[in-house]
């Protein structure tokens, strides 16, 4: 009995890891329903001509989420009509990071134009179940007839400063193998960021 | 009078200047190796940035660390991860207006998915992470988060 209870104990102990670890490439990913700047609640399922999607969780305060603004941009201009649109969240608790609330959210999508929804994550619930734990973080989803999965997890390129000719564009060249019909030949990166400003206990 | 002015300027301001300017490159080598040699020292190796402003908070939790245990083994190093090009411009001025006593560095590698493995597994890369290395004691633990003063003395007095 002791030793049922014990495993039973430590199963719940794993299922708890693996919750707080977030998703791993291949995993299955759960819709979510986020708050848009226009108000208007955003599904995956929304989206019922897209073959996937750039879920990128990004901010406005942070300098590295700033210096790839343009990119993330450029990226759903060039891969939403692909079937590939960015969704956006953003994943910092506004009072811990006041530069991050909802109407600053609003103002910085209109004033760059983003052609993409941008989302808020009231208490990190999204960005828990994802496993985000930096911005910018970019995590490349599939659509299946099984269901929406994780293909890629990482960095944007491995330039943030945007100097290198060189630069190896990561999300870029998972999303031309997923759109050759292979998978990502690389699949997960890490990069510098910043970190989630967690909502503090009150 | 304008000659004795000079003087000192050259022997009291500018070897001030001149420390507060002294911002060494590093690469992971290198830092392995101090680490290798202070087998008796705890370092608490803070890596941030001058854009980071959570760090730029807790900057000063570091430099409190170090000044109220300086009669015990525990080596506080400031390891910066501003862009290259940032060195004269941004982390320089930088150190040298907020007159910081640790030793500061400017991170000298390029391939980010090599050397975020290689300072910690544990780390995803986001800013501030302190790694603190007890050899003596086989420690090498990264904290990805932000510290209040009270919980950087506490990480420290735990893994001494």
């Amino acid at each position: 009995m002791k030793k049922i209870l014990f495993a039973l104990f430590m199963m719940c102990g794993l299922m708890v890891k693996a919750q707080t670890a977030g998703y791993q490439v291949g995993d299955k990913v759960a819709d979510f329903k986020l708050k848009n700047v226009d108000s208007k609640m955003v599904s995956m399922a929304d989206f019922k001509q897209a073959k996937g999607f750039i879920v990128i969780f990004t901010c406005n305060t942070c300098p590295v989420s700033k210096a790839y603004e343009d990119r993330i941009i450029a990226l759903n201009s060039k891969y939403a009509p692909k079937g590939y649109p960015v969704l956006a969240i953003n994943p910092n608790d506004p009072k811990a990071s006041p530069g991050d609330s909802f109407e600053l959210m609003q103002e910085r999508a209109k004033s760059k134009k983003f052609g993409f929804p941008y989302l808020l994550d009231p208490d990190h619930l999204i960005t828990k179940t994802f496993g985000a734990n930096r911005t910018p973080h970019v995590f490349i989803v599939q659509k299946t007839n099984q269901g929406n999965f994780v293909q890629y997890i990482g960095a944007i390129d491995n330039d943030t400063e945007n100097t290198d000719p060189d630069k190896i564009l990561y999300t870029e060249n998972a999303l031309q193998d997923l759109l050759t019909g292979k998978t990502p030949a690389l699949s997960f990166t890490k990069a510098v960021g910043c970190t989630i400003k967690w909502k503090k206990a009150e | 009078m304008r000659y004795s002015l000079f003087l000192a300027f050259f022997l009291f301001v500018l070897p001030q200047l001149v420390q507060a300017q002294n911002v060494k490159l590093l690469r992971l080598n290198q830092l392995e190796q101090r680490l290798d040699q202070g087998k008796d020292t705890v370092f608490v190796i803070n890596f941030w940035a001058t854009w980071c402003a959570p760090c730029i908070k807790e900057l000063p939790y570091f430099e409190k660390l170090q000044a109220d245990h300086t009669s015990q083994p525990l080596k506080v190093l400031l390891v910066s991860l501003d862009f290259r090009s940032k060195l004269e411009t941004a982390l320089k001025p930088f150190v040298q207006k907020h007159k910081l006593k640790n030793e500061v560095f400017l991170l000298d590698e390029k391939n980010q998915q090599e050397y975020i493995d290689r300072i910690s597994k544990e780390w995803s890369g986001a800013l501030p992470a302190t790694l603190v290395v007890n050899k003596k004691r086989n420690i090498r633990k990264m904290y990805e988060q932000e510290f209040t003063y009270a919980e950087l003395l506490k990480v420290y007095q735990t893994l001494k």
